[in-house]
């Protein structure tokens, strides 16, 4: 035994622990706090939250305090590998990162040369999406994007399509002055540190937290209130809160004159060409009528003071304003709180009761801040009246296929409050607020040998953007931007397996992937997914003819490429998190914050944004390679000296301007990344005092987001109450204009496409399904685990290291289950078995278990018999990628129908009682491990 | 509790030997000569090994002799000071008994250390508030007469044997009997241990880590009701009712080497069950 | 050594928030690092990549469910280290004095050097707080950082324990007990701070602070009520309310 014990009878209380700290930032997860890596002889020995970080302000959660286990990971990939074996079995060869770049280049460059759309490029949750999108954008594929189409798209698009910016991690709470704070359907969220931080904050000020969730844990345990929902029900239960708003006239008529597009006028004629769209004034812009005059005004005209309410007659067509449309068909007895309790889940006198709360904490007190301020149509504000209600929504509302309308719908709550951007409300992280309009549309036009014209992704405004042939057939492999999903703005991961092997719409040649782990937790169907991915035709050849992957760890997906590309782990490697994708900002500052190689890796790996443009520079990408030398050294140079914008680039600090360093926009500068360095790994440019609310209308936020390069010109923009690029695809599934959507979807495009929020059940809610599958399953994350990747950690997994289903007590009751029972779970699609335990604090016909606890038989360097494997659980072999299949036989993903949405919480079981078995099924193969483990 | 083997050995060896030496001392005309020799190396020889067996508990057995240094407040350091003076005291007294000059009064005073010893060893269970079940004046009371049973029985005592081994049984019933209600009685509940009781009962949800750790496998050992029952009355008969049966009616009044296989066995069966039995009140937190 | 200090100058503990924690396990894992990466002999783990892993922790996080008479069942997360008890059982019953409680602060301590890993400090302690480290063989608990809340090398705002520094929900406060002025004592009083297992006798140092009422709507629904009172049950009724509310502005 080591003789090292302590001495503590006088301990050693001037422990030094390190010689050295070097900050850098976490990525245990997309919250990105700021870390202190503490290093004793250059060794990492210890990591604390960096106090000075603008997100984590020094506080660290369970992951981030284990990183170096996840550094130091036994399941760490050692050097590039090539399959041997058959896919899906893991043997693998170890070879060289020449040969493995070139066997990339080699696969890659025909398809360039000829269809270019043949590789699907996909990546997960990394945090390098504004590099993987140019460089798709450069190969000239469509077939790219990141991980949001299965993630939280619903919230992100509803988001910027109402408000011009979303819940997710681009906006939050106004922790400082909220009183009553509503959380929609959030276990953890991207924010997690921020939340705990602003949760606390809120409890210090004896502000109430209403939580609406299904299961009572983490931030629901802490809620004052606490709401069970039933799952997929939110939607309609925010729509009768706005009912008894509107019944109560609990509304702000000046916020929602000035700020919603609630007095904009539409066109009210059923038979009018132009019927749901705006009435427009010559220039284009839509009109509202002018307080002053009685007229006709552009929305955004100088000093115009828009109306509520009214009627114009044009051309012998009626338009009416916003309002009154919200008016009729929000004060309809069918929102009233007896008419959706059942549905709901909630008794009537709760709904009631929430209603009301919200509107005493957004009118009881005044709060005003004493902050002058200029709106954009001049109009100058002497103080920033505000409103202490904040609401923030995550994965229970956007995890269903009616989650983009149910975002929409708070949204609305937010609005008729003036709760927007307000003061005590829901604040914008720069770069947000950025309307539709503001962004680019999506990119699909493949030509051989050549780029996409610009990014992949964007912001369709109507069916003219869509990425569909002249027949209305898709044009990308995960039929994003088709009539399936017309607003899939982060596009559809979730269907790219499933769409390449069924060849529909087109086969490809290779899947390219970077750090999804799509033969296990994030996929839909795995044991499907498993089996498309090794699917041959009759000679033998895979259906997916290649696969590359980039992953880091030993995980399930690692056996079924055929070429890996071994990453660096978080502190080997440069990374950016740049305000050109998804920036760490507050709603004070915009930052950005660096990863450097605080550490050298001590095996053959590389860091992946490197390898990517070594392997672009291979191919000649424009961009990437000029005279055929690479134009980038590594991904460091890339970050110091690529620009994608004249003055813009991935960082936004310490550029180059004429009279020397200067943030925001300037030429680039050598010494950035270590000012960076210095820095502690972040920089922020803080937006001026009477910047910082109204942001959407306030002028000096406009010119302080163009003069830092967030935007190119102002961009003012009304809350879409009214959504017009939404009744533009609704009008074409009623019939009109040029772009018409194919037969089959136009019922359901009509009733989900509507300009007003509404809510619709869940899309797989076919007939007699409820009656056979009683009960909703829904995943939660766990806070002390990162989806698959945390079960590696030798300390996470001792926490969380399976995961039982949480059953209801009456249905525990009801099926007579008692401690150390198990379950047998079925959907419409699959069995699994389960570890059962019981919970009282969740709604009644609801059960859940922890997200990606269970793991395949000899991932992640775990020992076979590792509890992961043989009582871990996994939902996702229950729930189906494609709907049940209607009248006509379409296979639609089941996804929501407007953003692609996967649905993962739509899902529905029935519970049987049962022994407790050797293992959890379904059970696997044991993967053949490519790092040595455990036996 | 868990019932570590070499605990259950220590306390059932150890009580012997020091029950054997505590008759071996007291009855008024001990053995002289090679048989008193014999006699004595037995008893050391358990209450050694009962020694060995507690010190196979300790992990860091070779500083096993810091346990002696805390006497003013620690049962282990007593117990340990108790058994090395009864040694030496009982060194004394043999090697008087050997020279043929028995000092009775030294014997006396070893008798009372070894009984002593036995009583020490005892509270270290008794002491602990944590264990309600042991938390009693029944743990020492119980121990003692488990060793001066089995010394009876080692010495040959017939009808003192006899007399003790129906007192001992009805005492180990009744502490069964009571022992049972002792967790309730003492007040902890998981209310208690976390404050929650107010509001209504609380009940343990999520453990703090899936799986097993140093505190559930040492202090949450569950054992189903109904087996305890069947157990309990397994060790009465082996402990009790057997040898007390055979002892009756062969009547042999010397060494009765069955009897004492089936006490030792009985006696092996109910330190299992003291230790397997007894609740920690760590348990409820973590719901059992 | 095992002899309990009469009487502590300060005695420093914890309080923790039982209303705002959130059950995270930061506490857990910062509590794991430090203990592990500060000193020479790490908290060890046992098969931690095999069937059983099982290793050392001094800050264990615990959920319990309450399920009052009427009303919603409601959760409580529940960490839980070492209480630094006033009467620590776990002190007196050392053979070894390696347990030890300090008169100068009331910090409970093991010295590692001097324990035989006998375990009886494990069984004394009712809490848990206690566990014995496999690879060493000697007892470990929470040390309430004592290498950090002196320790000079460290800067001024980062002598307080790991676990409260890292707590995002702000749910844990370090602070001197014996004081009625300090920071902590105040929220003991205000928020009415409690001991856990109180008939033990233990007299904990650690206290907890209880969840604030829940769930207390039905009480409200009467207050609540006017401002729901409608001002139009149908859509014409309501624009005419928005005209004459904004004629009046
Ligand atoms: N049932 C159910 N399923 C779900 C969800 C749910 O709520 N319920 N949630 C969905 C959501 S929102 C998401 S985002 C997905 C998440 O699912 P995934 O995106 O698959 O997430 P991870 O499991 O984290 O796996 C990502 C992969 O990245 C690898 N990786 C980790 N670090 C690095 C690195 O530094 N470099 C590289 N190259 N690779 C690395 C990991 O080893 C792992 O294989 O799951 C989805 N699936
Ligand atoms: N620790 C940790 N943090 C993470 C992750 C992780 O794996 N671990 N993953 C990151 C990722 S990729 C994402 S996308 C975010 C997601 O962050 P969250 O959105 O917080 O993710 P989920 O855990 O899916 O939470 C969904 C919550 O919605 C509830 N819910 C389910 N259905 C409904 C419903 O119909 N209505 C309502 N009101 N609630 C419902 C569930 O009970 C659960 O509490 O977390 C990120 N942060
Ligand atoms: S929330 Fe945790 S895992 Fe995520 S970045 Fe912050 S410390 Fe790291
Ligand atoms: S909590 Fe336990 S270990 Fe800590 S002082 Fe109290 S009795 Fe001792
Ligand atoms: S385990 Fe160590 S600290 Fe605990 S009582 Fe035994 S010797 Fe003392
Ligand atoms: S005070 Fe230190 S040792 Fe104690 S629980 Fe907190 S981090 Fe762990
Ligand atoms: S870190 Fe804070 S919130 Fe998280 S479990 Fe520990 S005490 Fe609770
Ligand atoms: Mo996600």
């Amino acid at each position: 035994m080591a003789q090292t014990e302590r001495q503590l009878d006088t301990p050693d209380t001037q422990v030094q622990i390190s010689d050295e700290i070097r900050k850098t930032t976490c990525y245990m997860c997309a919250c990105r706090c700021g870390i202190d890596v503490h290093l004793k002889d250059g060794v990492p020995v210890y990591i604390e939250g960096n106090r000075d970080h603008p997100v984590n302000r020094g506080v660290l959660c369970a992951k981030g305090a284990a990183g170096l286990k996840q550094v130091t990971s036994h399941a760490r990939l050692r050097a590039p590998l090539r399959r041997v074996g058959p896919r899906g079995s893991g043997e693998f060869e170890e070879i060289s990162w020449d040969e493995a770049l070139e066997t990339a280049a080699g696969w890659l460059k025909p398809l360039r040369e000829s269809a270019p759309e043949r590789l699907a490029f996909f990546t997960g949750r990394d945090q390098s999406q504004s590099l993987t999108s140019w460089w798709a954008q450069q190969f000239g594929t469509p077939n790219y994007a990141a991980h949001g189409g299965f993630c939280s798209v619903n919230m992100a698009a509803a988001g910027i399509y109402t408000l011009g910016g979303s819940f997710w991690e681009f906006g939050t709470p106004d922790w400082e002055h909220a009183e009553l704070l509503l959380l929609f359907g959030v276990a953890e969220d991207h924010d997690s540190n921020p939340i705990k931080i602003g949760l606390s904050k809120l409890k210090a000020r004896g502000a109430r937290v209403v939580s609406l969730n299904p299961v009572r844990s983490g931030y629901s345990a802490i809620a004052d209130e606490w709401l069970g929902i039933t799952p997929g029900s939110d939607g309609l239960l925010v729509l009768s809160l706005v009912h008894e708003l509107l019944r109560a006239g609990r509304i702000d008529l000046d916020f929602l004159a000035q700020f919603t597009n609630a007095p904009v006028l539409v066109d009210c004629d059923p038979r009018s060409p132009e019927y749901g769209l705006f009435l427009r004034g010559d220039d284009g812009s839509p009109l509202v009528i002018d307080a002053r005059t009685g007229r006709p005004a552009p929305w955004d005209g100088e000093r115009v003071e828009p109306k509520l309410t009214g009627h114009l007659r044009r051309a012998g067509i009626s338009h009416r304003t916003v309002m009154e449309m919200i008016a009729a068909q929000y004060m309809d007895r069918a929102y009233a709180p007896e008419a959706v309790a059942a549905r709901v889940g909630l008794p009537p006198e709760r709904i009631r009761w929430l209603a009301a709360e919200i509107a005493r904490a957004a009118f009881e007190t005044k709060l005003e801040l004493d902050r002058p301020w200029t709106d954009f149509r001049g109009r100058q504000h002497s103080t920033m009246p505000g409103r202490p209600v904040a609401m923030h929504a995550m994965r229970g509302v956007s995890a269903h296929s009616n989650g983009f309308q149910t975002c929409r719908a708070i949204h609305l709550l937010q609005a008729l409050l003036g709760a927007v951007e307000t003061p005590g409300s829901f604040r914008f992280k720069p770069p947000y607020p950025k309307p539709p309009e503001a962004h680019c549309r999506p990119h699909f036009r493949a030509v051989p040998g050549q780029p996409l014209e610009g990014p992949p992704l964007g912001y369709p405004l109507g069916p003219e953007d869509l990425a569909v042939d002249a027949a209305g057939a898709p044009l990308r492999i995960d039929k994003a931007f088709s009539w399936e999903a017309p607003l899939a703005v982060h596009g559809m991961l979730h269907m790219v397996i499933a769409n390449a092997v069924a060849a529909d719409p087109y086969p490809i040649d290779t899947l390219f992937l970077y750090m999804s782990n799509m033969a296990w937790n994030s996929t839909m169907n795995t044991a499907g997914t498993m089996e498309m991915l090794t699917a041959q035709d009759e000679e033998g050849n895979y259906l997916i003819p290649r696969i590359i992957y980039s992953d880091a760890y030993a995980s399930e997906m690692v056996a079924y490429a055929d070429l890996i590309l071994p990453d660096t782990t978080y502190l080997e490697r440069h990374d950016c998190i740049s305000l050109l994708d998804r920036p760490i900002s507050e709603p004070d500052a915009a930052a950005d914050a660096i990863r450097w190689p605080v550490v050298e890796p001590d095996r053959d790996v590389r860091p992946f944004q490197s390898v990517l443009l070594d392997l672009g520079a291979r191919l000649g990408l424009p961009g990437m390679a000029e005279d055929g030398q690479p134009v980038y050294r590594d991904y460091a140079d890339y970050i110091t000296n690529h620009e994608r914008r004249p003055g813009v680039g991935p960082l936004a600090g310490f550029r180059m301007g004429p009279h020397g360093l200067q943030d925001g926009r300037g030429t680039p500068n050598e010494a950035q990344l270590d000012s960076y360095i210095a820095a502690g790994g972040t920089h922020g440019i803080p937006v001026p005092l009477g910047a910082a609310y109204y942001k959407p209308w306030n002028r000096a936020y406009q010119d302080w987001a163009v003069e830092i390069g967030l935007l190119d010109a102002p961009a003012p923009a009304l809350v879409q109450l009214w959504s017009e690029p939404l009744r533009r695809f609704q009008r074409a599934a009623e019939g009109q204009g040029e772009r018409l959507p194919p037969e089959p979807l136009r019922e359901r495009l009509a009733a989900v496409m509507t300009p007003l929020p509404v809510w619709y059940p869940p899309l797989s809610d076919t007939p007699g399904v409820e009656e056979n599958y009683p009960l909703h399953a829904i995943t939660q994350r766990p806070m002390a685990m990162y989806h698959s990747w945390g079960s590696q950690n030798v300390w996470l997994r001792q926490i969380h290291g399976m995961n039982p289903l949480y059953i209801p007590g009456a249905w525990w009751r009801a099926l007579g289950l008692q401690d150390g029972d198990w379950v047998r779970v079925t959907s419409p699609h699959g069995e699994i078995t389960a570890p059962a335990a019981r919970m009282e604090a969740q709604s009644e016909n609801v059960v859940w278990t922890w997200n990606a606890i269970g793991k395949r038989k000899g991932a992640w360097g775990l020992a076979p018999e590792a509890p992961e494997a043989t009582k871990g659980v996994l939902l996702n072999h229950l729930i189906p990628e494609h709907l049940p299949s209607g009248e006509n036989g379409a296979s639609l993903s089941n996804s929501d129908p407007i953003t692609g949405q996967a649905a993962w919480f739509d899902l529905r079981v029935r519970l049987e009682r049962i022994a407790a078995p050797r293992e959890a099924s379904p059970g696997f193969p044991p993967l053949r491990s490519p790092v040595p483990r455990p036996d | 509790m868990h019932p570590a083997p070499s605990l259950i050995l220590f306390t059932t060896l150890s009580g012997l030997g020091f029950g054997l030496l505590a008759w071996l001392c007291v009855t008024l005309s001990p053995p002289e000569g090679m048989a008193a020799l014999a006699w004595l190396a037995l008893a050391y020889a358990l209450c050694l090994s009962g020694l060995a067996a507690s010190a196979m508990h300790l992990i860091r057995r070779e500083r096993a002799l810091k346990a002696f240094r805390q006497w003013r407040t620690s049962w282990l350091s007593r117990e340990a000071w108790a058994a090395l003076v009864t040694l030496l005291l009982g060194g004394g007294f043999g090697l008087s008994l050997l020279l043929g000059h028995p000092l009775l009064p030294l014997g006396w005073l070893t008798g009372l250390a070894a009984l002593g010893t036995v009583f020490c060893t005892a509270m270290i269970y008794a002491q602990l508030k944590s264990v309600p079940r042991w938390h009693h004046g029944s743990t020492p009371a119980l121990f003692l007469a488990y060793a001066l049973t089995g010394g009876a029985l080692l010495y040959g005592q017939t009808w003192p044997t006899l007399v003790l081994l129906a007192l001992t049984a009805a005492l180990q019933i009744w502490v069964w009997i009571d022992g049972d209600r002792r967790l309730a009685r003492s007040g902890t509940t998981l209310a208690s241990a976390t404050g929650l009781g107010t509001e209504g009962s609380p009940r343990a949800l999520f453990p703090p880590h899936t799986g097993s750790n140093y505190l559930l496998r040492e202090m949450v050992f569950v054992v189903a009701r109904r087996h305890l029952l069947k157990l309990r009355v397994l060790a009465v008969l082996l402990a009790f009712a057997l040898p007390a049966a055979l002892l009756l009616a062969t009547a042999v009044s010397y060494f009765n080497f069955i009897c004492l296989a089936l006490y030792v066995a009985g006696v092996l069966l109910s330190r299992w069950l003291f230790f397997a039995e007894a609740e920690h009140v760590v348990g409820l937190y973590y719901g059992r | 050594m095992t002899d309990l200090p009469s009487h502590t100058e300060r005695q420093l503990g914890l309080v923790i928030d039982l209303d705002t924690c959130v059950g995270c396990h930061a506490c857990v894992v910062a509590c794991k690092g430090w203990n592990t990466q500060s000193q020479p002999s790490p908290l060890s783990d046992q098969d931690p990549r095999g069937a059983a892993p099982s290793g050392t922790f001094l800050n264990r996080v615990h959920a319990y469910e309450v399920t009052p008479q009427t009303g919603a069942a409601q959760v409580v997360h529940f960490p839980k280290s070492c209480l630094h008890c006033a009467d620590a059982p776990c002190v007196t019953v050392c053979p070894t004095g390696a347990s030890f409680k300090r008169a100068e602060d009331g910090i409970v301590l093991v010295n590692e050097s001097e324990c035989i890993g006998c375990g009886l400090c494990a069984w004394a302690c009712p809490y848990g707080a206690r566990e014995m480290d496999m690879a060493e063989g000697v007892m470990k608990k929470c040390t309430l950082c004592v290498d950090r809340i002196y320790n000079e090398t460290l800067p001024e705002q980062d002598r307080e324990p790991a676990c409260v520094r890292t707590c995002p929900a702000g749910a844990r406060h370090f602070g001197d007990l014996s004081d009625p002025e300090s920071a902590v004592s105040l929220l003991v009083e205000a928020r009415g701070g409690m001991d856990l297992m109180p008939e033990q006798g233990t007299r904990p140092a650690n206290k907890y602070l209880p969840p604030r009422p829940r769930d207390s709507w039905e009480g409200e629904v009467d207050l609540l009520a006017p401002w729901l009172e409608p001002v139009a049950e149908e859509p014409r009724g309501l624009l005419g309310w928005i005209d004459r509310t904004l004629a009046r502005l």
